[in-house]
């Protein structure tokens, strides 16, 4: 009689929601476990963790996590999170979502919310396409690729994210590809670990949709790229980190501290009710 | 903290839009995310300095998306949380109202009406957003919305928005007008223990058993917030009682769907609130709500005092609509006369309860609203 045995990670994960929606070769499952193994090592309480989410494929995570977790409307998991982080600053709020949903309709959350420095922390997938509406043009899309919607080839720049983060206030910026996973799994623990805004580009296969059209047809010849094309080159000019086909520039590219948004308010609130309350219905006018 | 001292007491000058916020703070609000609008933008303001002084948080959100997706964060962390703003934003908000409704957020949304459409008129009145207030958002929902008449009444139903709010797990709507955020009127408030504050239903269960979206007799499930030690998960998709998604079942599709409508349809009585002014024996009965049923009221009397049996039924509820209110009069009255300040928007929901009684409609655009003389015509020509 064999005995079933438990994964040691399946604590972190939510089982009545498996099977996942992810397609075979997706890096979406190492981004997820990578997360998890950062958690179970820094033994966080998982009653203060929320994973919050967007729309898209990685979307799906914040529902497979077996934390506190909220699958918002599209573009918004940053705005959300951020009235989470406000009402309780306690709370680890990380938002794990797509190029497509934090870069494109939610662009103008991430940028406010790294230059407010609100304490949240940002993991995007990017899989240069839009995965779960069948492949089509994004944000981060890379010149004369193939998608449903730039049959022709994009004529579109793609972002450089990190280079956009960093240009936004973002104290912690780092990118790996999926196939870095230690890194990638010690990042995430020194972003669980900041105290204001960061962000983990996290550059992931896509071969069902995006590699189908654009010669990477299985997860292996996409991470065999990412193999063949990342260079580390840790606190390199996020400017120069450009997404080529001939080079992935991967690595840590800001780590610095400045105080969070939350704790800039609390000290405010504090000493705003250390000197004595003015007649209140002075205010009332 | 309690809340002594928090709360204004006492008789007070103010405009309507820092009575709303002053409302709010007595309420229990401690969580507002906005962004500057005409002509709601004194809410803002207001707020920006009281939440500090008593420990709330204020953010200015990028735009009226993100406030909306802030204040339904701040509400699932436990707080209770408000956005106010005007036609333009409440546009953008619709969005996650429609996010607040589906994962049962409670949380107020002030929208000070100007006219539109589009950028409109910032600083004239407008009863433009009755509709969008009601089916603002994609999808079948219902909501409550409120209509405010005075500087009194934006402190009052504030806390009213914010109770029923509570209640029922449902984003409400305070609709209120350019006139009667501007005006400045006296507020009285009363000592802080004789105002009815309702919280939400807590769980009992234990973390292991709570099933986040069972609801109890009342349609409403109880809400556990994050960071209470119930971990558990929702989602903008269609979802089972345990907050997974369901996306191609017609079953959990309907049975959630018809639970988010039926949870104020069947309490539509305990929600709805009108005022009846004069209906006893009225013959002509306005139907009016926000500035002009101010108008109205004064029509009414000038009427009387011509021996026209006139009467006032002042919505304050506008939606759920006060179907069986108006039905009633609609009984009694040979004309009902509806003065709105739109191109006929309230109306159509009259004309539908009042069935075979005529409704008269007066239209107002793109000035002050009716006064009380083209009102009275009204109700003479229709006697």
């Amino acid at each position: 009689m064999t005995e079933e045995m438990a994964h040691p990670f399946a604590k972190y994960l939510r089982g009545a929601m498996m099977p996942h929606i992810w397609c075979p070769g997706c890096g979406n499952g190492i981004i997820l476990n990578c997360f998890v193994q950062a958690v179970d090592e820094l033994q966080t309480d998982l009653d203060k963790v929320v994973v919050v989410s967007g729309i898209g494929c990685i979307g799906r995570t914040a529902g497979y996590v077996n934390t506190n977790s909220f699958h918002t409307t599209h573009g918004r998991p940053i705005a959300f999170a951020t009235g989470v982080k406000l009402a309780n600053p306690e709370l680890e709020v990380v938002i794990i979502s797509g190029d497509g949903d934090l870069f494109a309709i939610g662009g103008n959350h991430f940028i406010h919310a790294a230059r407010r420095n609100i304490g949240i922390k940002v993991i995007c997938a990017n899989n240069f396409n839009y995965g779960m509406t069948g492949g089509q043009q994004g944000p981060t899309t890379p010149l004369e690729a193939l998608t449903t919607t730039s049959p022709y080839g994009n004529i579109e720049h793609p972002f450089n994210l990190v280079h956009l983060a960093a240009a936004s206030g973002a104290t912690y910026v780092t990118r790996w590809t999926t196939l870095h996973v230690r890194r990638l799994t010690q990042s995430i623990k020194k972003l669980l670990q900041k105290e204001g805004f960061g962000f983990i580009e996290v550059v992931s296969p896509c071969p069902e949709i995006f590699g189908r059209y654009n010669k990477m047809r299985t997860g292996l010849e996409m991470m065999e790229w990412f193999k063949r094309a990342s260079v580390v080159e840790n606190f390199s000019d996020p400017v120069k980190a450009e997404i080529k086909p001939e080079k992935i520039v991967v690595g840590e590219f800001v780590d610095m501290e400045k105080p969070s948004y939350e704790k800039l308010l609390h000290e405010k609130i504090a000493q705003i009710n250390e000197k004595p309350l003015k007649e209140m219905s002075q205010h009332a006018s | 903290m309690t809340k002594k001292g928090i709360v204004l007491e006492g008789a007070h000058f103010m405009n309507g839009d820092v009575a709303c916020a002053e409302g709010a703070i007595a309420a229990g609000c401690r969580f507002f995310a906005g962004y500057p609008i005409t002509p709601a933008t004194e809410i803002a303001e207001h707020l920006a300095q009281r939440m500090p002084q008593i420990g709330g948080i204020y953010i200015q959100m990028e735009d009226e998306i993100a406030s909306m997706a802030a204040v339904i964060g701040a509400s699932y962390a436990g707080l209770k949380a408000m956005t106010a703003t005007s036609g333009p934003g409440f546009s953008l908000m619709q969005e996650n109202i429609g996010l607040a409704v589906m994962t049962e957020a409670p949380c107020v949304i002030v929208d000070v009406m100007r006219g539109g459409p589009s950028t409109g008129q910032p600083t004239l009145p407008g009863q433009q957003d009755v509709m969008q207030a009601r089916w603002g958002s994609h999808g079948d929902y219902e909501i409550i919305a409120l209509a405010p008449s005075s500087v009194q009444e934006m402190f009052d139903i504030t806390i009213e928005a914010f109770n029923l709010s509570e209640t029922y797990r449902v984003p409400t709507i305070l609709l209120a007008d350019e006139i009667v955020a501007h005006m400045w009127e006296k507020v009285m408030i009363p000592q802080v223990e004789k105002i009815g504050i309702v919280n939400r239903k807590k769980p009992n269960a234990p973390p292991e058993k709570y099933i986040p979206f069972m609801p109890g007799g009342d349609l409403v499930p109880p809400m556990a917030c994050f960071g209470e030690g119930y971990s558990f998960h929702a989602t903008g998709l269609t979802h089972d009682e345990h907050g997974y998604p369901q996306t191609s079942s017609s079953e959990v599709q309907q049975r959630l769907v018809k639970r988010l409508c039926d949870k104020i349809r069947q309490n539509a009585d305990k929600i709805i609130r009108v005022e009846d002014i004069l209906l006893e024996d009225a013959e002509v009965v306005v139907v009016a709500y926000g500035i002009v049923a101010r108008a109205a009221l004064s029509a009414l009397r000038k009427a009387r005092e011509k021996g026209i049996k006139a009467g006032l039924l002042r919505l304050i509820t506008l939606w759920p609509f006060p179907e069986k209110q108006v039905s009633k009069i609609a009984e009694q009255a040979k004309t009902i006369v509806v003065p709105e300040m739109n191109c006929g928007q309230l109306v159509r929901e009259v004309e539908r309860s009042a069935k075979a009684t005529p409704v008269v409609f007066l239209s107002k655009l793109g000035e002050e609203p009716h006064t009380p003389t083209e009102i009275l015509e009204a109700i003479r020509r229709n006697c």
